[in-house]
């Protein structure tokens, strides 16, 4: 069998060579090995690690497999590879994009190979997080200016003799540590390295109430189970966060977009058209990523009991 | 101070394993040699350089060029002719098999490939494998994991061929010609410390995020061992049979195929087994850059922070490792036996009911596994996540929680080593690495050992990769302390030994990522989860060497002790222990290696230094931290491996004796 398998395979990739022939062979136009086993057309989309992202991405995969009859692939990559893989075409769509300005420059301006999708209607906002009942314990500290003075209370075996600013995936957008060096904090920020590790160790503190202070972004479910307050950063004003070694202002609050691959845009038919359409509110994406995140449905699951319940919300975003 | 602490094992040990006579002489003459001369240098060193950490000036920043190879690649990868016309048709070779095998497994349906498994094994290991092949793809498919499960075989079967062929040539050149061999020794020992997070980023750069790079990657990964095992079996063919088949007037390409590759026959398929289970241990890993399947499945459950579905898609990639590992390993140990008669019968039976399974499963139309038959184990095991954590995270009576425990461990074990290490002089970490490696090694193992730790301080990430050091230190302490205690009741009690199996082949196939959680919920972020990862992956292997070096001590050693009247204790202490070291030793050098390959799975749980690194240049696409941190990291593991090798000398000595 082994053998027999490998003979399989040597003549199967001979056979791929001598099929491509001595042209030239496009690594941009090659699609998953995995996509279109039936002939059917395919849709490749990316999710993202957080739960925000993955609700957009269920609810158009339901929608797309349920009213337009495609076949949809997810892959899981993360923010910049992303617009890397979007580039070349290994995905079609990037339901939520928090803000990439080079990767913008580069790929949509310079190459031509990434089409603008539109707003996804829902506003992103980054900002520091106490929970909500230490805040309420402590009102002074949601300013900054106050931080110092609470210092000992969020210190941690792991930030030395400072205070702990938890931070999470490395793939996130974060000025923090410029943040605490132009803004003179006492605090250390740990890198939690994955945001499953990040939530797993706030939701450990909420259950004994213990006070702490993390990077965090809205709109996010996990606000639904452990309540936080956002800590008044100085405000943001447009182009303060230009030089990210100096950066002494609030993080702005972004508009989500939506990226398509340039090809897809064009050629993509109904499936293009309907993800440019798609457009939802921060409620709306919360109530499917609480389902995925806290009650365990599975993705499919939680978009399909959406989709039966905003038929009016969706309708508008088939073509016609 | 504190660098000397942990390493004190292996050199205080090695001056009496060295043998006895000249050889022991020999070595304790070195050792003071050793002394001398690196007290010598620390007096030099102390005048000449001063303190302080790696200096500035004998850093290299090679973010400007790796930036621009980066962008180069970025900007040519759809125009260039090195992309057009080689690197694409890779590519495409690689999409065209991995889609071969994958519509040849859709078509057998679950029916015909759960079938065909079952029938493989018994042909080639008997009625008990046959069941438990078929039981581990029902379970797959139990669990809601037929068609991911699909997914990875078939990238397993590609990336394994691949492997297999790649690794097999490069081992036939390394065992006929002596020249390949000594150039291709010293990169198959550096790939074999090599983690594999290290080498995604470049990867994944020139063929993108998919599939073909996943497979590469895993090449990478997977090749290494059967080379090495290919050139050691026909390195390793007898004298006497190649003798007699030259005097029979057989030609080279004769003497090759008739003689010598039959008679390595038993390292060529332990090669294919351990490449395919590097390969199956990728899996998990390689989903970071888009392999699909089982793998994206545990990477996907885990940004919603479900270990159960982790876990659930973690158990088929476990059950197709053991299947696999058992299949070959009887295949392997079947070769020189008799061929059965009527073999060929056998396959064709085999053959024709895997035909008539599969023919009937697509004409009764079930070729997917049926949605009924699936269990949700999610939501038990979460159920049971959650009470563990709830009850163990702190406010245990007398002892204290696991987050005291992780706090204590990272206030009193961690900081100190990590300041220690970051407060001793640059060139006093070279000096001892030196030593140590020459304690141990040769003047070679030492010159590598030195030149790697000085590589990591030009490479402009001294301070984060001692950080990394004194989490690997701490540990392979902890690792070494389990470890040899579970070692020594698995090779004194039977019974344990049996519990311990099933336990330890679990933990060390189950992908790294599906513990991810569970640690964080017990320890927190930061340091100690990191540590916990890695105590909990390197351990089986410790584990398994330490029994299997105590179980095969001479008999005859531990019944004169007995009947001296030596108490169990004394013959652990004076006889067993004493005459396992080389298992020991090899146990040392097993567990500094894993717990390495774990450090960038501890940059995902707060582990910092060059773990964070590593994720963070693949997260950003960042080469120049990516990529620094990567080559950081194999220096670290190569320094590390030379530092605990203990045999080269051993080999190289016993010549010159």
């Amino acid at each position: 069998m082994a053998r027999t398998r490998i003979a399989a395979l040597v003549t199967a990739a001979a056979l791929a060579v001598g099929l491509t022939g001595c042209g030239a062979a496009d690594m941009t136009r090659q699609a998953s090995p995995y996509a279109d086993a039936k002939g059917s057309r395919t849709v490749t989309l990316s999710t993202q690690s957080w739960v925000g992202a993955q609700a957009n991405v269920a609810v158009a995969q339901y929608l797309l497999e349920h009213e337009l009859g495609y076949r949809v692939d997810t892959v899981q990559i993360d923010e910049v590879p992303a617009w890397d893989a979007l580039s070349q075409g290994r995905v079609d769509a990037i339901l939520e994009d928090w803000g990439h300005p080079e990767q913008e420059k580069r790929y949509i301006d310079d190459k031509g190979t990434i089409a603008r999708g539109g707003d996804l209607g829902v506003t992103g906002h980054i900002g520091w997080y106490v929970p909500t009942y230490f805040a309420e314990q402590h009102p002074d500290v949601t300013d900054w200016r106050n931080l110092n003075k609470y210092a000992d209370e969020f210190r941690t075996a792991e930030s030395g003799g400072k205070g702990q600013l938890l931070d999470g995936s490395p793939s996130y957008v974060t000025n923090d540590k410029a943040l605490v060096n132009s803004l003179d904090l006492d605090y250390q920020v740990v890198f939690a390295g994955s945001e499953a590790a990040q939530i797993t160790q706030i939701k450990q503190f909420a259950k004994e109430k213990k006070p702490f202070l993390s990077y965090w972004y809205k709109p996010q479910w996990l606000f639904e189970k452990v309540p936080m307050t956002e800590v008044k950063l100085p405000a943001y004003k447009e182009g303060c966060d230009a030089d990210p070694e100096k950066v002494a202002c609030a993080y702005p609050h972004t508009p989500l977009q939506k990226f398509l691959n340039a090809r897809f845009a064009d050629g993509g038919g109904d499936a293009a058209a309907f993800l440019k359409k798609f457009r939802w509110t921060t409620e709306d994406q919360n109530e499917v990523a609480l389902m995925i995140a806290e009650q365990k449905l599975s993705p499919q699951e939680a978009a399909g009991r959406w989709v039966k319940e905003n038929e009016t919300t969706w309708r508008a975003w088939l073509p016609a | 101070m504190t660098a000397t602490v942990t390493p004190a094992t292996p050199s205080s040990s090695t001056t009496t394993a060295a043998g006895s006579g000249v050889l022991r002489d020999l070595g304790r003459h070195r050792g003071r040699l050793i002394g001398a001369g690196a007290a010598v240098a620390l007096v030099l060193g102390a005048v000449l350089l001063g303190g302080g950490s790696w200096p500035a000036a004998l850093a290299v920043d090679l973010s400007g060029p790796l930036d621009r190879t980066s962008d180069w690649i970025i900007d040519n990868r759809d125009g260039h002719p090195l992309f057009l016309y080689f690197l694409g048709h890779v590519s495409n070779a690689v999409v065209v098999s991995v889609r071969a095998v994958y519509l040849v497994l859709l078509a057998l349906g679950w029916a015909g490939v759960t079938a065909a498994a079952g029938l493989v094994a018994w042909r080639v290991a008997g009625v008990r494998l046959a069941l438990t092949s078929v039981a581990a793809f029902a379970v797959c498919g139990v669990l809601g994991m037929w068609v991911p499960t699909m997914q990875t075989l078939a990238l397993m079967a590609v990336a394994v061929a691949a492997s297999v062929l790649v690794g097999g040539l490069l081992g036939l050149a390394a065992g006929l010609s002596d020249r390949m061999h000594r150039i291709l020794r010293p990169v198959l020992d550096t790939m074999q410390v090599l983690p594999a997070f290290a080498y995604l980023l470049p990867v994944v750069l020139v063929f993108g995020i998919g599939v073909p790079a996943a497979v590469l990657a895993t090449v990478v990964y997977a090749a290494p061992p059967m080379a090495r095992l290919t050139a050691l079996g026909l390195r390793g063919a007898d004298a006497g049979v190649m003798e007699a088949a030259a005097s029979l007037g057989a030609t080279g390409r004769q003497r090759l195929l008739t003689a010598r590759l039959p008679l390595a026959r038993k390292e060529l398929l332990l090669g294919v087994n351990q490449a395919i289970m590097m390969a199956l241990g990728m899996a998990v890993i390689a989903s970071v850059i888009g392999a699909g399947g089982l793998g994206d499945r545990v990477y996907q459950a885990l940004g919603s922070v479900d270990v159960g579905a982790a876990l659930a898609a973690g158990v088929p990639i476990v059950l197709l490792a053991v299947v696999l590992d058992r299949v070959t390993a009887a295949a392997g140990a079947r070769i020189g036996a008799a061929p059965a008669r009527r073999a060929g019968a056998g396959w064709a039976v085999a053959l024709a009911t895997t035909v008539v399974v599969a023919v009937a499963g697509r004409l009764s139309d079930r070729l997917a596994w049926p949605h009924s038959w699936t269990v949700d184990i999610a939501g038990p095991v979460n159920g049971a996540v959650d009470w563990m954590t709830a009850h163990l995270y702190s406010g245990v009576p007398l002892v204290g929680g696991t987050a005291d425990w992780a706090a204590r461990f990272t206030t009193w074990v961690l900081n100190p080593l990590r300041d220690g290490l970051q407060w001793l002089p640059w060139w006093m970490v070279l000096l001892a690495v030196g030593a140590l490696a020459l304690l141990i090694g040769t003047w070679r193992t030492a010159a590598t050992a030195v030149l790697a730790t000085a590589a990591i301080g030009v490479l402009g990430v001294w301070d984060p990769a001692l950080d990394t050091l004194s989490q690997v230190l701490a540990a392979v302490a902890v690792t070494l302390l389990l470890g040899l205690a579970l070692g020594v009741g698995a090779a004194r009690s039977s019974r344990m030994g049996r519990a311990l199996r099933p336990v330890l082949d679990v933990f060390q196939t189950m992908p790294q990522f599906v513990y991810l959680i569970p640690v964080v919920a017990l320890f927190g972020v930061g340091r100690a989860p990191a540590v916990a990862a890695a105590v909990v992956y390197a351990l089986p292997a410790v584990v398994r060497i330490t029994a299997q070096g105590l179980s095969a001590v001479d008999p005859a050693a531990l019944e004169s002790a007995r009947s001296l009247g030596a108490t169990g204790r004394q013959q652990l202490f004076q006889v067993q222990l004493p005459l396992a070291r080389p298992a020991l030793l090899l146990a040392v050098n097993q567990g500094v290696v894993l717990v390495l390959a774990v450090v960038v799975i501890g940059g995902l749980v707060g582990g910092g230094a060059l773990g964070y690194d590593a994720v963070f240049g693949l997260a950003q696409g960042d080469l120049a931290t990516g990529l620094v941190a990567g080559a950081a990291i194999v220096c670290l593991g190569l320094m590390l491996d030379r530092v605990t090798q203990p045999t080269e000398r051993r080999g190289l000595a016993g010549k010159g004796a």
